[in-house]
């Protein structure tokens, strides 16, 4: 399936990664020395005893040189070892493993959402550029970018789950226990979540489409008698499929940003409620845990994203 | 946009020349390889019969006249520069404007619905909405300056030196760019001020180095054009110092695409505040922030709905008015647009 440009171009994506996935498990070690003073001193606590800040020392392996820690971290990571929260004493990669499946549970329901309303959007906007339908969908688009989600999610909460109970206010049920009880409760959140990814789906795959749509290419599509809705659906959206993939990758970003103020609105037991939570308690080594999950879910997207690029798009490696 | 009409700009644009040109240079230059009778068709071609205002080359047009243009051809983004413009306003003037203390608390007036003593009623701690709302407005401008501040501060100069340093400096300063690409502003944010301690000016500092690579990207890839250019070649020739150069030539001929990029980070920025604010990260109470209001309505929903309402459509107006500035520098800057 793949030739030797595209495998080449595969293997360098693969290489590019590395430099990037150190300087980010980095970045995120780093983080946790950004405390002011003796940081085992301030996570031990106000009213620990000497015994208690030795002990911490030595679970956290603070009394070590920086790089041999930063190597110890990354391996312990590795080994699904993040150590353990200062207040429950739990295994941080435990919390993880309980709170991650729930947070893409909901990304996951919120781009497929965006997909599934943005694409037709955009293709409607695009096949009739500058009429009230075109405005009208570039309208929203714009308001979809710029709504609080968070407030957004508030007035469905009101409309949809206060007002007339068609599905629970807040709360969130593992789709592995009842699959449709938590579609219900993920629903309301995933909307909300969704509009601006509706929003930004919508206005790239119309200026792509617009901007193909004028090619000299799809003028000679018309010229030998395609069917127009032919040339927007079969030629069309194959042609900005590379686009599409820029703006799902990016939205997969800015998706998981954004549940961590939805989860909070709902009372998702999810990576963002995890994450404030453990911000205003100063429970640090938990804020470490959670942000080197979600740096590395974007960073194992992105690469995803540029790879599958060189097989959607033959052009790409071949010089 | 056809493709033909913009293969022909191509060699116009990148040649660093204004993009509102005339074209006729390009015209001549074509006709003179083609045959020497055809130039003073070409010329004759290029010269307007009778000049009129309309026929003076936007680029030497009046600044007000470029403005009258701008707000003629796009009046919604009048609309957005009046409405920030407002919400500035507000944020510098509120302790003169706004009717109440925001933070004075009276218990007889708690949770009112909007009526003519408090325009936009209550809120739990008999505070007046409206007067909130006016002084919320500081917290949101100075998260969006800071944070869009921060990021060109920093974004910029790596992208230029990046672009025009090449090499390994460009290889390493990309691969730093990938890596803060691939961290979530807010996510980021909450994680500094989870270790620095809580508070604004922190979180909105993380996001804009969060901000930061979009700017030097944007910027890098600028320079990468421009230091192919002539004039560039010509500076270096005369011993400028690459500081100089790019200072003084390139930096003015890539900020283009850099301001509009900003503007439309402020909306993001804006947007972040807020919810920092309303996960109680942000702007601490009792000062007031549009997050931190919608925040304190949400525990008192069923007992009066219409709390949240003002300050989520500040937040959208606001939003909304820098996406729409944004769109519309973008518009009158690209030389590609066929709308202009």
């Amino acid at each position: 399936m793949l030739n030797p440009l595209q495998r080449r171009m595969l293997r360098r994506r693969l290489l590019q990664a590395i430099p990037v996935l150190f300087l980010a498990t980095f970045s995120v070690f780093m983080l946790m020395k950004l405390l002011p003073g003796d940081v085992a001193v301030v996570l031990a606590g106000e009213q620990a005893t000497d015994e208690r800040i030795a002990e911490i020392r030595e679970i956290y392996g603070l009394n070590r040189p920086l790089l041999v820690q930063y190597g110890d971290w990354v391996l312990g990571a590795l080994q699904g070892d993040l150590s353990q929260s200062l207040l429950s004493g739990e295994e941080i990669s435990t919390t993880i493993a309980r709170v991650f499946p729930n947070t893409l549970f909901i990304v996951a329901y919120a781009i497929v959402i965006s997909i599934v309303l943005g694409v037709p959007l955009g293709v409607l906007a695009a096949s009739r550029p500058n009429t009230w339908v075109d405005k009208f969908v570039m309208t929203f688009s714009s308001v979809g970018v710029a709504l609080p989600n968070f407030w957004l999610a508030m007035i469905f909460v009101g409309a949809f789950a206060l007002n007339r109970a068609w599905l629970p206010a807040t709360g969130f049920v593992p789709p592995q226990e009842d699959f449709f009880a938590a579609v219900s409760h993920a629903t309301l959140p995933a909307v909300a979540l969704a509009a601006s990814g509706v929003a930004e789906v919508a206005r790239q795959l119309r200026s792509s489409l617009v901007e193909i749509l004028q090619s000299q290419h799809f003028r000679t599509l018309h010229a030998k008698g395609l069917h127009p809705r032919a040339m927007l659906w079969r030629h069309g959206l194959r042609n900005v499929s590379v686009n599409l993939l820029t703006v799902i990758s990016l939205l997969v970003n800015r998706t998981l940003a954004a549940t961590v103020v939805v989860e909070a609105v709902f009372a998702i037991p999810g990576m963002g409620t995890t994450m404030v939570n453990a911000t205003l308690q100063r429970d640090f080594p938990v804020v470490q845990g959670v942000v080197l999950m979600m740096v590395l879910t974007v960073i194992t997207v992105n690469l995803i994203t540029d790879m599958l690029y060189s097989v959607l798009d033959p052009r790409i490696g071949q010089k | 946009m056809t493709s033909a009409p913009r293969s022909l700009h191509a060699g116009e644009t990148s040649s660093g020349s204004s993009p509102d040109a005339d074209p006729a240079p390009s015209a001549v230059a074509a006709a003179r390889a083609a045959s020497p009778s055809a130039v003073a068709q070409a010329q004759a071609a290029a010269r307007p019969a009778s000049y009129s205002v309309a026929d003076v080359p936007p680029s030497r047009r009046s600044f007000g006249r470029k403005v009258r243009d701008w707000g003629a051809d796009d009046p919604f983004a009048v609309v957005a520069l009046i409405v920030l413009l407002t919400i500035v306003g507000c944020s510098i003037f509120a302790p003169w404007i706004s009717p109440y203390d925001p933070t004075l608390q009276d218990y007889n007036v708690i949770l009112m619905p909007p009526s003519p003593d408090y325009i936009l009623g209550t809120d739990d701690l008999g505070r007046d909405v409206f007067s909130r709302l006016i002084h919320g407005a500081s917290a949101s401008v100075y998260a969006a300056f800071l944070a869009v501040g921060v990021a060109a501060i920093l974004g910029i100069p790596v992208g230029l030196i990046a672009g025009y340093a090449g090499g390994w400096v460009d290889d390493a300063i990309s691969r730093i760019i990938d890596t803060f690409l691939s961290f979530p502003a807010i996510v980021l944010a909450i994680a500094v001020t989870g270790v620095l301690g809580i508070g604004l000016t922190n979180a909105m500092i993380s996001v804009g180095i969060v901000f930061a690579p979009q700017l030097a990207r944007l910027a890098r890839a600028r320079t990468l054009v421009l230091k192919q250019e002539l004039y560039v070649d010509a500076a270096r020739c005369f011993g400028a110092s690459p500081t100089r150069i790019l200072w003084k030539h390139v930096l003015p001929n890539a900020i283009q695409p850099v301001l509009v990029q900003m503007t439309l980070l402020m909306a993001v920025a804006l947007l972040a505040e807020a919810s920092l604010s309303f996960l109680g990260l942000g702007m601490q109470p009792p000062e007031p922030s549009w997050g931190g209001m919608i925040a304190r309505a949400y525990l008192y929903m069923q007992i009066a709905p219409e709390q949240m309402y003002a300050p989520g459509l500040a937040i959208l107006a606001t939003a909304l008015a820098f996406n729409t500035l944004g769109e519309s520098l973008r518009e009158a800057m690209d030389p590609t647009s066929g709308k202009r």
